[in-house]
């Protein structure tokens, strides 16, 4: 997929991300900011860049402000913005297929 | 050197006779030798003490550079104590090279952590470090190693003169011209003042700093006159909306019900759960929420609890008030209603640190306490607590009276989520050791609970009851399945915080922060 | 991925507690307050420019948190927004045990769901009739067509009232003595019965009221409701207190079994039960008496 828009999906409650995308042209330009930087930092950004190229974005900018979220949350909300971006959000989802 | 918690020690801060924590109570029996101080006599009669400003205590005690002041924290995150006494000395009198010895310090005096930057103030010795001070000597700005005590072990350190308070600076709700200072009557009330005093016996001097100063005699004085050099008044000594700031109500959130639910019912399945028992909980939301489900306990058997201790706040007064406790003996209060209650409601009493936690005199309070129910920001699989750093090393808690308490209880619970946020609290190994794991029987969380291995009694309790348990290890090992195994902080070498056992040996080291990078 | 067991269309189902599909602190771990079923809800509680993302959330929950014995429903939005199709791919993509159709009216709108449930179970090769489905019956309508509804399909599991729709359309208000929704209550539970399936209450929603709560609780539990919807956690031991078996229950209902058992294997058709003979129909009743004082923890024996 290609970030075609700007788009955001999620929120700044505790154990939420709030991940925001914009179109780029200079490969994935990832920025993110944790409450638990220290100790899953890396984990954050392994699991933002292995849902993006599950989803074959290679270009864009995204911005993480993670609040403590789980994975599975990380996961959600990279994806929902990423498809809000290309207006593909709302039916006809790869459920199983990309997003898993 | 490796310590009893498995905690590296550097050598450098084993001069003098200091040891590593060798174990719980290994310092029993063994003589001290007290310090005392040296203090001036006021033998002509005195019409009064005031003076004008704290800069004129603070002369007439012959405050000079390198001095150590000590403070205490009944005034809590509302305190304008410290930072008005430190400002005097530093920017009025030009001191420098500045100690804080206090019980703790909080968000309330983020100003001393320019005074550190500045390097006016270089060493802090607290239990309680928070806020930008805490960020401060985390980041390695304190020209000296901080030390960290709990709540008993710095009346042992004072008495054994480990501390040597040149100055001690009493903020006094009420006082009378001579210095009989109180935690009531006035516009600041604070209740207790347990933690000041031991410093007024053991400092040189003492200021007592007030905003309602009274008629002569301001009796039962907590601090009293025979101790006292000067006495300032100010505006105010502090803002009450956050010296009473806990919150009074019990917790409504099920989790921490679940769980507090859970701490009564194990405590109700023990055999020191009986008529005359003695009790303690923290203020955070599942410990207090425990009193309401102890109380159905105590209903069904019959029975009443004999003492209570602690930081009080409503639910113990309320408790007290309905008689279903003997007594109440307190160090501190945390509500409006702990406050108005000491001294007023009969068997609501007044204690000093020394007499509530200190591990070297010869009867605290402590050391007959049946149970005892306290909070974690980590628990490792060999039960050591954490209250002091954060998940990213930085110094943001107190051991306060966690370790005192856990060691004298028969029976100490920890209550506390799994995970918070992202962060696992039952861990592997926590950042810091605050309470060493052999003072620790039982963990509550919202997954279960677990018994230390090394109380087989309360094992056969539960067992008995029927309470289902699981070990420590399965749950960190749920905790790190839903919230990922968490990369270990990293640290500079250099360390910015001793944390002291509560017998004075050294139980960890906190170390430099380094920023986090993606590139290590 | 967390491979959920093959959802079991009569089990107990006491109380099912409603959770934000879109609040990820609160549906990373609500069975641990040990609620018989957790409504993950894709309607009211999310707003209507966060069904995507609530649906993104609710496919990660399904598949990487481990609810154990809780059995995992969702709430799709109502068959007249644009929303409930894809609310049924990602419920049955995801490996949820049943989805609560809202807003159910007729057997045709039972029906129009089955239908997309089938089609999603085949394209994600979920196993055919996996998937379980129960009615809310929220106007008059749905409750006139109470047994139509119950028995439209294989996969009905039960059927629930939602009072504050039903109330709005009935032009009455709650009232403490339940008045307000007797009919109504009676009669789906009686479609329920006539069916064969379970049926179930309506949330109490003020959380400060505990007599009241309690109160229609008893109400609920002597007109036959198998259980009810709650919106809170500190609902669900009221709910399980209140209906659980007495011990006299209990042992009666274990000496049934536990003599039916005995003669069935010995061959023969009738039996007693302290002297008194006992007929064969009331088994399925002290089996039910008896899974529920196992879930209640009354009752450790091995006869369920």
């Amino acid at each position: 997929m290609q970030i075609e828009k700007n788009a955001v999906a999620g929120t700044l409650e505790s154990s939420d991300a709030m991940v925001t995308v914009e179109p780029g042209t200079n490969g994935i330009e990832l920025d993110i900011s944790s409450s638990v930087m220290n100790q899953y930092g890396r984990q954050i950004k392994a699991t933002v860049l292995e849902t993006l190229g599950r989803l074959g974005v290679t270009e864009g900018r995204v911005t993480v402000v993670d609040k403590g979220a789980l994975d599975c949350t990380l996961k959600a909300r990279v994806e929902c913005a990423v498809f809000r971006s290309c207006d593909k959000s709302a039916a006809g989802i790869p459920w199983g297929g990309v997003i898993k | 050197m490796k310590n009893a918690v498995g905690r590296e020690i550097p050598d450098f801060l084993l001069e003098n006779g200091k040891e590593v924590y060798q174990g719980k109570n290994y310092m029993d029996g063994k003589y001290i030798q007290k310090a005392a101080p040296k203090t001036r006599r006021y033998e002509a009669p005195q019409e009064s003490k005031i003076v004008d400003s704290i800069a004129d205590a603070l002369r007439q005690c012959g405050a000079r550079d390198g001095m150590t002041f000590s403070f205490h924290h009944h005034l809590r995150e509302g305190d304008y104590v410290v930072n008005m006494v430190m400002k005097a000395a530093i920017e009025e009198l030009g001191l420098k090279d500045l100690t804080i010895a206090a019980s703790s310090l909080g968000a309330a005096h983020d100003l001393i952590a320019d005074y550190i930057e500045e390097g006016k103030v270089i060493g802090i010795q607290t239990s309680g470090i928070r806020g930008r001070m805490g960020q401060v000597v985390s980041e390695g700005k304190l020209k000296t190693t901080a030390i960290i005590r709990s709540h008993g072990g710095r009346p042992r350190a004072i008495e054994a003169g480990e501390v040597h308070i040149d100055i001690a600076f009493v903020g006094a709700p009420t006082s009378d011209c001579v210095g009989n200072s109180r935690g009531i009557g006035g516009k600041s009330n604070c209740g207790s003042m347990g933690y000041a005093m031991t410093d007024a016996k053991y400092a040189d001097h003492v200021v007592v700093i007030t905003d309602c100063l009274v008629d002569f005699p301001n009796m039962p004085a907590s601090v009293e006159a025979i101790d006292v050099d000067a006495v300032v008044v100010v505006d105010s000594i502090g803002n009450p909306k956050k010296i009473a700031s806990a919150a009074a109500r019990i917790s409504q959130n099920p989790r921490d019900l679940m769980m507090a639910e859970n701490v009564a019912k194990v405590i109700a399945s023990t055999p020191y759960f009986k008529d005359g028992f003695s009790f303690q909980t923290g203020v955070g939301g599942p410990s207090l929420a425990a009193n309401l489900f102890l109380e159905k306990y105590m209903d069904e058997r019959g029975i009443k609890m004999g003492w209570a201790i602690g930081g009080i706040c409503k639910p113990m007064v309320e408790l007290l008030k309905k008689g279903k406790i003997g007594k109440v003996i307190d160090v501190q209060d945390f509500d409006l209603d702990a406050v108005n209650s000491i001294n007023q409601t009969p068997n609501h009493f007044e204690m000093s640190a020394s007499q509530y936690a200190n591990p070297a005199n010869k009867g605290a309070f402590v050391n007959k306490l049946d149970f005892v129910v306290l909070a974690a920001l980590e628990i490792d699989t060999g039960f050591n607590v954490n209250v002091l750093t954060g998940s990213d090393g930085v110094l943001r808690g107190a051991p306060g009276g966690h370790p005192d308490t856990a060691a004298g209880s028969k029976v100490c619970i920890i209550v506390t989520p799994l995970v918070r946020g992202r962060m696992a609290t039952v861990c592997e190994n926590v950042v810091t050791v605050t309470t060493p794991g052999d003072c620790v029987d039982v963990l509550v969380t919202d997954y279960g609970i677990a018994v230390n291995p090394l109380r087989p009694d309360l094992i056969k309790c539960l067992d008995d009851a029927g309470i289902p348990h699981v070990t420590i290890e399965s749950l960190k090992e749920k905790a790190y399945s839903m919230v990922g195994r968490p990369d270990p902080v990293q640290f500079e070498d250099k360390v910015v915080a001793v944390l002291e056992a509560r017998d004075g040996t050294i139980l960890d080291v906190v170390r430099q922060i380094k920023p986090f990078s993606f590139d290590d | 991925m967390i491979k959920r067991p093959k959802p079991e269309r009569f089990r107990l189902r006491r109380t099912m507690m409603f959770m934000n599909a879109q609040k990820p602190g609160l549906i990373k771990d609500a069975y641990i307050y040990g609620c018989d079923s957790i409504m993950l809800d894709l309607e009211d509680a999310v707003a209507e420019n966060q069904k995507d993302a609530a649906r993104f959330s609710l496919y990660h929950a399904l598949t990487t948190i481990d609810y154990g014995d809780t059995e995992v429903i969702v709430r799709i939005n109502g068959l007249d927004t644009p929303h409930w199709q894809e609310d049924i791919r990602v419920c049955v993509a995801g490996g949820a045990d049943g989805i609560r159709i809202a807003k159910c009216e007729s057997a045709q709108d039972v029906k129009t769901v089955e239908a997309h449930v089938l089609a999603a179970e085949r394209e994600f090769g979920v196993e055919e009739g996996r998937t379980l489905l129960m009615a809310a019956l929220e106007s008059p309508k749905g409750i006139l067509n109470a047994y139509e509804i119950c028995a439209a399909s294989e996969r009905m599991f039960g059927v629930a009232i939602s009072g504050g729709d039903f109330r709005k359309c009935m032009q009455t208000k709650f009232d403490p003595s339940g008045i307000d929704m007797m009919v109504a209550r009676g009669q789906m539970l009686i479609a329920a019965r006539a069916a064969g399936i379970q049926c179930f209450d309506t949330v109490f929603t003020d959380l400060d009221d505990n007599e009241g709560f309690e109160a229609e609780v008893r109400q609920n539990k002597a007109m036959g409701f198998d259980g009810k919807s709650l919106i809170n956690p500190k609902q669900i031991r009221l709910v399980h207190e209140i209906f659980a078996p007495t011990e006299k229950e209990v042992l009666q209902a274990e000496a049934m079994v536990s003599a039916f058992r005995e003669a069935a294997a010995a061959g023969i058709g009738v039996f007693t039960v302290n002297g008194k003979m006992v007929d064969v129909a009331f088994i399925p009743g002290a089996e039910r008496t008896l899974r529920l004082a196992k879930a209640c923890g009354m009752y450790e024996g091995d006869l369920v």
